[in-house]
């Protein structure tokens, strides 16, 4: 059995882990989170020249041609630093509706200034506080062209394009819709996690190419994208969990280090247990999306739940284990405490994800 | 990444099929297994099986051939373990003495002792048992108050013992005893072996919870032990319970009982206030939940079978198995009796009742999270020795053993 990363695997997570340590992204998210900017460009340039964005694209299209695995351990460490880039709408989702759903021009046109992060791309799915259905969507494409509207974008006030989630005929399916086209309007929205800009957007006639599409195309590419925010939440899960565990060592209080309290010491074994299932869960994902295994779907809803339950009770517990200090705007407890409910949001809930994952049960009845 | 065997392992995989195949038959259902009329047939049976096994090298894998082991890798014995899992194969009885007093034999016996005490282990023809707790020595066992007295060669035992699972069929027990209170908790404790059919050994049964009694209270009244038979140094045998402790929590591991397949089938089929459990949002969550965590155990393991795969030592990930699947077991066995309704709260004797199984593991469960070592203290160990968290603060360190204050319970 061979159920780990490679050596070399493990090493571009070494080395993503070095570079994003070097450059200081919690700091920049905090830059981010506090100024105008939307993003950090010269760290989102960097990410890009580091070759990160071109990871699963084809050599013919510009990429690296690697493989999913490589971009897993990536993701892991872009979360765990709390990178300020849209490297997750423009790679997890834009990168890969074309990857899978796109036309060979639409490749040829897009891929490799994706790869080169030269292009940004967004993913724009939801309209309202209702969870995206093939029923609800009310975005339309007829014509050659898109109208409605989407909300809560990540990314959508400084991506190139869109990829949309809009109904055709009797079917619903994705568009990619420029963002410099008539009719485009993009309205930045303020959010809970300014580390990561989002916006309105609506669309009027706005002119749209179709992807190869159909609901289930929408479902895989959540699917895949899910194991790729599963691995940045598991990093963001782990830095919480360590630094919880580093201020516990150097805090006293009673005489001694808190630390050495069972409450403490309890508190932060149940963040290891959270942590480590959701690794190993997270592993499963990869396995599934690298090897494109029918148990996708299955694999995909389990790394997610389980991710997105441990960085929820490792940031949460990471603030209670600073006491005060922890909710303070200085330290940077906060700021992972608003990524972790960013990411996950981002693609659909924590009990639309368990629903999903009961659901794929049943079809596959796979148990 | 994938979950293929080396071309080696293969080939020991097949070995190990072709000889369950020919020597037990395989299990019909995941719900099939081996189950015995009487603790009295099981014994018997789970001894002509390990005749069996040891005949033919399939006994305490890892032990040297010498003692009647095979001298197998670990990825052996774990695949082993997944191919004997598919057949209906006699079980119990033996883990205690092959799993905790083989090794500490291993260890610390003269070799004259090895060659005298192993091998009977190994074909299975005597049972050991485990004497460490007492009524007030439990998670803090190395607070044990059992007395050893020395005189000219022989030591006299006094005290009790308490949770001694299968003493009342045992052979011999390793035991571990205070032989000077004068001097601080881990430092006065001695360790031996123990014949137990000696005189002043009462073995009584604990009625359990589930109405069970698989173990014991163990009294010594002025029991002789030969001083050949201690293991380690006089005041060693806090270190020698260590080598056992460690082999307990490796040995106690996942919660056996129903778990999600079981849940996921009984929601499918189970009305529930007019439609399918499973069409209920609040089951489907509690399934989501559990079915996450099974995941998550089951591929932590495979991440271990990795590194042992590569002959690698594997990472601490599986300290985590107990807690998770004893409170799991726990949270199962209470939905599965919840949805049958108040029909749940009814005993059924009927081989295979659906809350035949639910209240076995609503009982069981209590039990295996206190079983070698509580969640308490497994998140003690994960917080010191997995995240190097420092030791709480002890009120009875450096103090001698007969002034520690006790209480009353």
């Amino acid at each position: 059995m061979n159920f780990e990363f490679s050596a070399d695997q493990m090493q571009l997570k070494d080395i993503a882990r070095k570079f994003l340590e070097k450059e200081e992204t919690v700091k920049r998210a905090r830059t981010i989170l506090e100024g105008e900017e939307s993003y950090d460009k010269d760290l989102w340039s960097q990410v890009a020249e580091m070759g990160f964005t071109a990871t699963v694209i084809p050599e013919e299209y510009g990429g690296l041609g690697l493989g999913y695995l490589e971009l897993c351990v990536i993701a892991e460490e872009l979360g765990r630093s709390l990178a300020p880039t849209p490297f997750s709408s423009s790679v997890y989702l834009a990168t890969e509706s074309i990857l899978q759903f796109g036309s060979d021009s639409l490749k040829q046109i897009n891929l490799p200034s994706l790869a080169s992060g030269e292009k940004i791309g967004a993913f724009a799915h939801t309209e309202s506080t209702t969870s995206p259905t093939e029923e609800n969507i009310s975005c339309e494409f007829k014509d050659g062209s898109l109208n409605g509207s989407k909300i809560a974008v990540t990314d959508g006030d400084v991506a190139d394009f869109f990829i949309v989630s809009a109904k055709s005929g009797s079917e619903v399916g994705l568009f990619l819709v420029e963002s410099s086209s008539d009719g485009v309007e993009v309205t930045s929205q303020p959010t809970l996690d300014p580390s990561r800009s989002h916006a309105a957007i609506s669309f009027k006639n706005a002119k749209a190419e179709t992807l190869d599409s159909g609901w289930s195309n929408i479902t895989t590419l959540l699917d895949r994208a899910a194991v790729l925010f599963s691995f940045e939440q598991l990093g963001g899960a782990e830095a919480c969990m360590n630094m919880a565990k580093e201020y516990a060592m150097g805090r006293y209080a009673f005489g001694r280090s808190i630390a050495s309290f069972q409450a403490i010491k309890h508190k932060l074994a149940d963040m290891y247990i959270a942590v480590e299932l959701a690794r190993s869960n997270c592993y499963y994902g990869a396995w599934a999306l690298s090897t494109d295994a029918p148990e996708l779907p299955t694999a995909a809803a389990t790394c997610r739940v389980s991710a997105s339950q441990a960085y929820h009770e490792c940031s949460k517990e990471n603030i209670q284990t600073h006491g005060g200090m922890g909710f303070t705007w200085e330290f940077d407890c906060h700021l992972y405490y608003r990524r972790c409910r960013q990411l996950a949001a981002n693609i659909g809930s924590q009990s639309i994800w368990k629903d999903k994952l009961i659901s794929s049960l049943e079809r596959a009845n796979q148990i | 990444m994938d979950f293929n065997d080396t071309q080696e392992e293969a080939k020991f995989r097949k070995e190990a099929y072709e000889w369950l195949k020919a020597n037990a038959s395989l299990k019909e259902g995941p719900k099939d297994g081996w189950r015995a009329a009487s603790e009295e047939e099981g014994l018997k049976e789970v001894k002509v099986w390990q005749k069996k096994l040891h005949e033919d090298g399939w006994a305490c894998m890892h032990w040297p051939k010498a003692y009647g082991g095979r001298e197998s890798t670990p990825i052996e014995r774990v695949i082993w373990g997944q191919e004997v899992s598919k057949f209906k194969v006699p079980g119990g009885y033996l883990e205690i003495g092959q799993g905790m007093a083989g090794p500490v034999m291993m260890m610390y016996a003269t070799e004259e002792q090895k060659e005298r005490y192993l091998p009977p282990l190994a074909t299975g023809e005597e049972i050991w048992c485990q004497l460490f707790s007492e009524p007030a020595a439990g998670s803090d066992v190395a607070g044990i108050k059992t007395k050893a007295e020395l005189d000219g060669d022989t030591w006299t035992i006094n005290g009790q013992k308490v949770w001694t699972s299968g003493a009342h069929f045992s052979d011999y027990g390793i035991l571990v005893t205070r032989s000077d209170p004068s001097v601080p908790k881990h430092k006065g404790l001695t360790f031996f072996f123990v014949d137990m059919k000696s005189p002043g050994i009462e073995v009584k049964p604990i009625k359990q919870i589930s109405g069970g009694a698989n173990f014991n209270e163990v009294y010594f009244t002025d029991v002789k032990i030969p001083d050949s038979q201690r293991l380690g140094a006089v005041g060693d045998g806090w270190k020698v319970s260590l080598t056992t402790l460690m082999n307990e929590r490796l040995a106690v591991g996942d919660a056996s009982g129903p778990d999600f397949e079981e849940a996921f089938t009984l929601a499918r089929g189970q009305d529930l206030n007019g439609k399918l459990a499973i069409e209920n949002d609040a089951v489907r969550e509690k399934l989501a939940d559990w079915y996450c965590q099974q995941s998550g155990l089951k591929f932590a393991k495979y991440r271990n079978i990795s590194a042992l795969s590569r002959g690698e030592t594997p990472g601490p990930q599986s300290s985590i198995t107990k807690i998770v699947s004893g409170n799991k077991l726990q949270e199962v066995a209470n939905f599965g009796l919840d949805i049958l309704d108040s029909a749940g709260i009814i005993r059924s004797d009927e081989d295979g009742a659906e809350q035949s199984m639910y209240q076995y593991g609503f009982y069981g469960a209590a039990g295996i999270r206190i079983a070698g070592g509580t969640d308490e203290i497994l998140k003690n160990i994960i917080s010191e020795q997995v995240l190097g968290m420092p030791q709480d603060m002890r009120a009875d360190k450096g103090i001698p053993f007969n002034e520690i204050p006790s209480g009353n319970k």
